[in-house]
């Protein structure tokens, strides 16, 4: 684990809503959608943090604030000790080398229209990265670095399966040699043997380049496979933060506790004796969010504090924090304010 | 099951004919499914589980399409009923949910008015008794206020709710036979959670026989008895599920929990990928279909592996290595007594 290294960037209090508007001609806002709300993390060179929730938790527009595909609400974004939050579109330009993004959908990430080389040869014509001969030549290079060969640099991604043509959106993100690369649910459209195949890919690149990764997923095993540090967020909140196995061994927040539980073991004799807590009911709207903790709702150990407070980020030590009235698997004593 | 099987699928084989050639989607595929037993039909896209499960229904109307083999439903041969007689079957009889509830419900309608639908087409109904059995269903299936939702449009129901009105209509005529294509893939891991213990609560109240079909092994742990593994249109193991997750007997499936990364154990450093691709359907290797991608192949496997119980106990699988070699070949299997004390 690199928690000693230095920070490549920052969140903090990070804030986008979207709006909900109405009306034909005159369109005017209703109501927001507080996809995430006032979220900070940090992320270590070398290192890679896990975002895991649900559907409509916001992590995936977490991850495009980060890369700046969205404009943020409110908060900042410190890259390198520097705010991007605020930067325009050109001055963005130059950073879009050092931040690169693979999408999830290895179907609709690419263009079909367009060779394989040219797509993975795009960022660096963009970016003025040599002539036509070099740029042919590092995209066979990075094909190859990605497991596919330089002989597809004329095919189109309609010839290669999923698996493959994820290889490709790594090849793209890679070409700049980015800093640090968000991975949307890259391998989430996968089938599990291919999924493991991508997995190995990025933590072999990772290595290789001393890459950094935001890996957002909703699957809990491919992200403990993966990261080394993992937060989990909940409603637009992160409400856990933790080293990576400790998460899975001690869970301190309740919604950690049901979503661990929740996921499904092979193991015939295993699933039928360890305990699952079903949470009843639907994620709340991120419209209007629950008031105090917005987990309060569905949680099995909430109190009447818990729908009027909302509960801080608070450090357990260890670099595990966690955002609850009533942590589990803490002793009261060990708690500290949070940094 | 010393009595008939509820559904008997005898050397199925369906394949669509394309422009690039005959693609063999489902190659000779022989199961059965006993009367309230829930069997997992695991395999990757592709595999051909959702193809066979379709055309024991007959659901595939693809002109290109040809069928082989029987599909006996209570000694019945489906594959030569009527249009007619089919459409009796179906719901009735035999239903299905399908894996995505944000589609397979009409948007244009209300959800109760979808179930009732569907109860009137099999029996002489009231409007209000429909209405009535409608609300009965829903709650059935753990909807709250089912009398205010049944009123409701599907885009007024999140996911899984919607996922538990298409159970609830599949419900609706008690049918012997349900067919769940992935039915939890496209819900959260909580949501999913609710679903099957819903689908374990009503198998004990309606009885009925499930075939699910999933890529999810850890779904297949929870609810299943008995187990088919597919690859490339063919079954190349079936057994009891403890059986299969204990003591597998082919490569494919030993690669298939290899590659999950699994909470319930220490993580391993690196995942044990499956190399390659799945093969083409269109060109089939010779002789095991898993051949090309298997760590263990040896010279018998390019001629084809017949699908035999050779561990006893009803455990089949297609792979030419002895059974000994193999449980020294695999990696430790957990056995059901040190799983249990772990």
């Amino acid at each position: 684990m690199s928690s000693d290294g230095e920070v490549l960037l920052a969140a903090e209090n990070v804030k986008k809503y979207f709006p909900v508007r109405r009306g034909v001609v005159v369109q005017r806002e209703v109501a927001r959608v507080h996809a995430v709300d006032d979220v900070s993390f940090e992320i270590r060179r070398g290192e890679t943090l896990g975002l895991v929730g649900e559907s409509g938790c916001g992590k995936s527009t977490l991850g495009r604030c980060v890369v700046r595909l969205h404009d943020l609400t409110g908060g900042r974004i410190v890259f390198e000790g520097r705010d991007i939050s605020r930067l325009s579109r050109r001055e963005l330009r130059p950073l879009r080398r050092e931040l690169q993004i693979v999408f999830q959908d290895p179907y609709a990430s690419l263009n079909p229209r367009k060779r394989v080389g040219q797509i993975v040869g795009a960022p660096l014509r963009i970016h003025g990265l040599g002539d036509r001969g070099e740029i042919k030549r590092r995209v066979q290079e990075l094909l190859e670095q990605v497991g596919l060969s330089p002989e597809h640099y004329n095919r189109f991604p309609h010839e290669f399966s999923g698996g493959q043509r994820q290889r490709i959106g790594v090849a793209r993100a890679l070409a700049l040699s980015p800093k640090l690369i968000v991975a949307d649910e890259p391998v989430s459209a996968l089938d599990v043997s291919i999924q493991a195949q991508v997995l190995n890919l990025l933590e072999d690149l990772q290595e290789g380049f001393g890459l950094t990764y935001l890996f957002v997923a909703h699957d809990l095993g491919v992200v403990r496979q993966v990261s080394d540090r993992i937060a989990v967020m909940y409603l637009g909140k992160i409400v856990e933060v933790s080293p990576a196995e400790e998460l899975y061994t001690r869970p301190i927040h309740p919604y950690t506790e049901a979503l661990l539980s929740a996921v499904p073991i092979p193991d015939p004799v295993e699933t039928v004796s360890r305990k699952r807590i079903v949470l009843t009911g639907d994620v709340p709207s991120a419209i209007e969010p629950p008031s105090g903790c917005r987990f309060h709702p569905r949680c099995r150990y909430a109190t009447e504090i818990c729908s009027t407070v909302e509960p801080p980020l608070v450090s357990y030590g260890g670099g595990h924090l966690a955002a609850c009235h009533h942590p589990l698997n803490v002793e009261s004593d060990t708690r500290t304010p949070g940094s | 099951m010393a009595a008939a099987p509820l559904l008997e699928v005898k050397s199925l084989k369906v394949s669509f004919r394309t422009e690039d050639g005959v693609v063999k989607a489902v190659d000779d595929v022989s199961f059965t499914i006993g009367e309230g037993e829930v069997v997992g039909i695991v395999g990757e896209s592709g595999s051909g589980k959702s193809v066979s499960m379709l055309s024991v229904l007959r659901l595939i109307t693809d002109p290109n399409a040809r069928f082989e083999g029987e599909v006996l439903y209570k000694g019945r041969n489906l594959m030569s009923l009527s249009e007619k007689e089919m459409r009796a079957v179906r719901g009735a009889e035999i239903a299905m949910i399908f894996q995505d509830p944000m589609t397979s419900l009409n948007p244009v309608h209300k959800v109760g008015w979808q179930i009732e639908e569907q109860l009137r087409a099999h029996e002489r109904l009231t409007g209000a008794e429909a209405r009535d059995r409608a609300i009965e269903l829903l709650r059935a299936v753990g909807i709250p206020r089912p009398e205010l939702r049944v009123d409701d449009h599907p885009h007024q129901f999140s996911g899984g709710m919607r996922q538990r009105v298409m159970i609830a209509m599949a419900l609706s005529c008690s049918p012997d036979l349900l067919i769940a294509d992935e039915p939890t893939t496209a819900l959260d891991v909580t949501i999913q959670a609710q679903i099957l213990e819903l689908l374990k609560n009503l198998r004990q109240e309606f009885g009925s026989a499930v075939a699910l079909i999933t890529h999810d092994l850890g779904v297949v742990a929870d609810i299943a008895d008995r187990v088919l593994v597919m690859y490339a249109g063919r079954i190349v193991e079936a057994g009891e599920k403890n059986a299969i997750f204990y003591d597998p007997q082919h490569p494919y499936t030993w690669a298939l929990l290899g590659s999950i990364a699994r909470l319930d154990r220490p993580k391993p450093r690196r995942l044990t990928a499956i190399r390659g691709q799945p093969p083409s359907l269109l060109r089939l290797p010779e002789g095991c279909s898993f051949g090309p991608r298997c760590p263990h192949r040896f010279s018998r496997c390019s001629e084809d592996p017949a699908l035999v119980d050779k561990v006893g106990g009803g455990h089949l699988d297609a792979c030419h290595l002895p059974v000994d070699e193999k449980r020294r070949r695999r990696e430790p299997a957990v056995h059901p007594e040190q799983a249990g004390t772990a």
